[in-house]
């Protein structure tokens, strides 16, 4: 084939949302077709594989993000119905939450305070700049929300959404291995530690260990984002951070 | 499953104007989710369409932040700078909290069920 006609292709295709929505899902499906290849080991996960891949590309044929984007999407806008469908395990668990009431509430303060303080505690110790602390700031809650919160306080939503996609696959990754080291033997207290910490992507990873973990993994990212939509505010006030 | 999108993104919609005209900092999703429970409690059932819809959504619910995650690529220059320093507060700052998380969730499931023993 003619060197021009495939030059051509490229251009078309590369500026067209199918491109860049298909193969987001190939990468996708690779990631996962080597996450099970590898007996579902903890550190091939397949957000981080496919992130990873997909970056590679997109710098190596000279890709914008804004182009990419205009594709995936249409990926993106499902976090919002996949938000929604939330309340389907919270439904069919609903007993166990009722029974655990008081300990998701005290949970879920502490859990969310200490995901706040902790990463600006560190990454302020460690020479971080102010706009990096406050995009760090909801780096627990999930993604639109997240990107919402550090708009308002200050910091880059773009930057946000990165830190906490990388926050969901530490999560993803090292959280069940951490919990068993706790000895945290019931599946309602390892999915709401999940879902506070690492949001949307460690509830992927708490579906894996049972239905009930992912209910509660839900549970609390709802509850989560709605907590540190309230606290982000009065913490960046208290702790006198301005970009 | 045509119809569950439906009932999924209506509530959504209807979450997202719900927070338009209120103020509320609340996420428009958020509130649909909070207004689909309320409707299956109501209900006391769940339709088989809707089940199947949300378990397939949940079940890949790691390939919708893809697409953001990908945005890494726009902040080389932030990443090389202060890669310490997120690195850190992205590892061990999740880390803690997932351990603070479960250990104060046991510790008060442990009081409450001492105290029932108790009374």
């Amino acid at each position: 084939m003619d060197k021009k006609i495939l030059t051509d292709i490229w251009v078309y295709l590369a500026a067209s949302p199918l491109l860049w929505l298909t193969v987001t899902l190939i990468v996708y499906l690779a990631g996962l077709w080597l996450f099970r290849r590898s007996g579902g080991r903890a550190w091939f996960n397949p957000v981080a594989l496919a992130m990873t891949l997909l970056a590679a590309i997109l710098l190596l044929t000279g890709t914008p993000y804004t182009t990419y984007f205009q594709g995936a999407q249409f990926i993106h806008f499902l976090l919002g119905p996949a938000t929604v469908a939330l309340a389907v395990p919270l439904y069919l668990h609903w007993d166990r939450v009722r029974q655990l009431l008081l300990p998701i509430v005290i949970g879920l303060l502490v859990g969310s305070l200490t995901a706040i303080v902790s990463a600006i505690g560190l990454a302020g110790l460690l020479g971080g700049s102010p706009r990096t602390l406050l995009s760090l700031v909801p780096k627990s809650v999930t993604t639109p929300v997240a990107m919402g919160i550090a708009e308002k306080i200050g910091g880059i939503p773009s930057l946000t959404a990165v830190i906490v996609i990388l926050t969901g696959v530490v999560g993803a990754v090292a959280a069940p291995a951490l919990l068993e080291a706790l000895r945290i033997r019931d599946d309602a207290v390892k999915g709401f530690a999940i879902g506070v910490a690492a949001h949307g992507i460690g509830t992927a990873r708490a579906l894996q260990i049972s239905s009930l973990a992912g209910a509660f993994a839900g549970l609390a990212i709802g509850l989560n984002a709605l907590l540190t939509v309230l606290l982000a505010p009065l913490i960046v006030r208290l702790l006198h951070l301005t970009p | 499953m045509i119809g569950a999108m439906a009932v999924l993104l209506g509530l959504q919609l209807i979450g997202e104007v719900a927070v338009q005209i209120s103020g509320l900092p609340i996420p428009g999703p958020v509130v649909g989710m909070v207004l689909l429970f309320i409707a299956l409690r109501w209900r006391e059932s769940l339709p088989e369409a809707l089940r199947t819809t949300a378990e397939t959504l949940l079940s890949h619910l790691s390939l919708l932040f893809i697409p953001a995650g990908v945005g890494i690529i726009q902040h080389g220059a932030r990443l090389a700078d202060e890669w310490l320093a997120l690195l850190a507060a992205m590892v061990l700052s999740t880390l803690i909290t997932v351990a603070v998380t479960a250990l104060v969730m046991q510790w008060v499931i442990r009081r409450q069920r001492g105290a029932r023993w108790d009374g």
